[in-house]
């Protein structure tokens, strides 16, 4: 079974060669003037008065950390979708279970107002 | 002299040990998929410029070539001839990693596509998994350009593109659970032979707000419009990609449509039936079990050029959302939504119910 996956390892390394060759030849065809102005950071015309890498808002964090939750949860709803026609009313009765408890949460966080955006 | 290279042709190809036929095998129709690819790519966005255009009563690039046949070749070569630059902050092995891990992905998530009835490189029991995990990746290319970029915009653009993506991310897994449990398989060429039995048996039907969802989280997924506040020319000018210059860029841009096509090709095989043909078993003008009945690759093409054009559509229709708007509409539509099906299949499969699961169906 596992050979099966062996064109998808050989197409992912031509994939990243399809990538790779394109990304040298502009390198080679290209012209290579550097200059200060050029290389430094676009800012709509003003210099770059501090580093891009600042304090971002915190809400961006937020989400990441439900997505790996919710993600969670869809990974384990897909191995019960394929068999629930032979596992019958108890799987779903035992994923209703947990998706009750999921939904808790996310009515929770709803109010909390974790999904507000000004 | 035809006869005599096939005589040596098979000699040759007979002394090689297996391995290497099989890998010149599996190149050859690795080949196959991304030459077309790549040129349903380049010739998506004349199409793009070309519907667009006329949709905004103008017309859209014809000077170069035939009707501007010629003009995704011009715009390759000049952006293989202009100057890749590398700017003084960036950290130049993420800079230039970034656009790799966009556009690897995106080519090869195609190898589980059923162009036809066992037409695939890769018949695996886990292609769904596989599908979502290549997906995935493309958001770290994001990211990652983004954050190596050292730029006020291109950050801002990342964190916003990423947010968005793994929001929609969550949409796009749950409408695909509704698939799984449609067709009880995560084989790509099995979620298509269940939908056989004409137009009314495919997942659209039965499936109807999922497949809204996912199409919608697929355009959502790929940063188009009206979702493309990852881009915002007019707030954060192009964000994550804002100093790519040249191949670098292209490669993103190439990552972008080339993701596009794959959305619409999955959104023809989970909800349109894929390779079959929408006449089965119906009678059309008399012909019934005609030509037009026939399963097919036209027909997967077809529907992958349907929801291609829908893009555009939506591109030449919509303004473009508001960030607060695209992560509601995610998180308390789209979720809440799906999350309902999911329950409401739930029961329609195990309690038998409905045309379409009743029955053992």
């Amino acid at each position: 079974m596992l050979e099966n996956y062996l064109p998808i390892l050989i197409f992912l390394v031509l994939g990243m060669l399809f990538a790779v060759v394109p990304l040298g030849l502009g390198f080679i065809l290209g012209p290579r003037k550097p200059d200060s102005e050029k290389l430094s950071p676009y800012e709509c015309g003003f210099e770059a008065f501090e580093d891009a890498r600042m304090k971002f808002d915190v809400r961006y964090y937020l989400v990441a950390i439900l997505f790996i939750i919710f993600d969670l949860e869809i990974a384990f709803l897909f191995p019960w979708a394929v068999v629930l026609e032979e596992i019958g009313l108890f799987g779903a009765l035992a994923m209703l279970v947990f998706l009750g408890l999921l939904v808790v949460g996310f009515i929770y966080e709803w109010k909390k107002g974790a999904l507000e955006w000004e | 002299m035809m006869a005599w290279l096939e005589t040596t042709w098979l000699t040759v190809w007979g002394v090689l040990p297996p391995e290497v036929q099989y890998t010149v095998w599996t190149l050859t129709k690795i080949l196959a998929i991304v030459l077309p690819l790549m040129l349903a790519v380049a010739y998506f966005t004349y199409a793009e410029r070309r519907v667009i255009g006329y949709m905004q009563g103008r017309r859209g690039p014809n000077r170069v070539g035939w009707y501007g046949l010629l003009q995704p070749i011009a715009d390759a070569l000049k952006l293989m001839f202009k100057e890749v630059v590398l700017p003084s902050n960036a950290n130049r092995f993420l800079f230039l990693t970034a656009p790799m891990l966009s556009l690897a992905p995106a080519l090869a998530a195609w190898a589980v596509i059923p162009f036809n009835d066992g037409m695939l490189l890769a018949d695996v029991n886990a292609a769904v998994l596989y599908l979502l995990a290549m997906t995935s990746i493309t958001v770290y290319g994001v990211i990652i350009a983004g954050w190596a970029s050292n730029s006020k915009y291109a950050f801002l653009g990342a964190m916003r593109a990423s947010a968005q993506m793994v929001s929609y991310e969550l949409a796009m897994g749950f409408a695909l659970v509704g698939v799984l449990m449609a067709a009880g398989s995560m084989n790509l060429n099995t979620i298509v032979q269940a939908q056989s039995g004409g137009m009314f048996y495919w997942f659209a039907l039965p499936l109807l707000p999922l497949f809204v969802v996912y199409f919608i989280s697929g355009v959502a997924e790929t940063n188009r419009a009206p979702f493309d506040v990852a881009e915002g020319e007019s707030e954060i000018v192009a964000g994550f990609h804002v100093e790519y210059g040249g191949m670098a860029f292209a490669l993103f841009f190439l990552a972008e449509y080339a993701n596009m096509i794959l959305i619409s090709a999955l959104a023809a095989t989970f909800f349109l039936g894929g390779w079959l043909s929408p006449f089965e078993g119906i009678g059309v003008f008399g012909v019934g079990e005609s030509l037009l009945a026939e399963p097919g690759l036209h027909w997967f093409v077809l529907k992958t050029f349907i929801f291609m054009f829908i893009y555009l559509w939506l591109r030449a229709t919509f303004p473009r959302y508001r960030y607060d708007q695209i992560m509601r509409l995610g998180w308390k539509v789209f979720i809440p939504v799906t999350l309902v099906w999911i329950g409401v299949l739930a029961v329609m499969i195990v309690g038998d119910i409905g045309p379409w699961f009743g029955g053992g169906a």
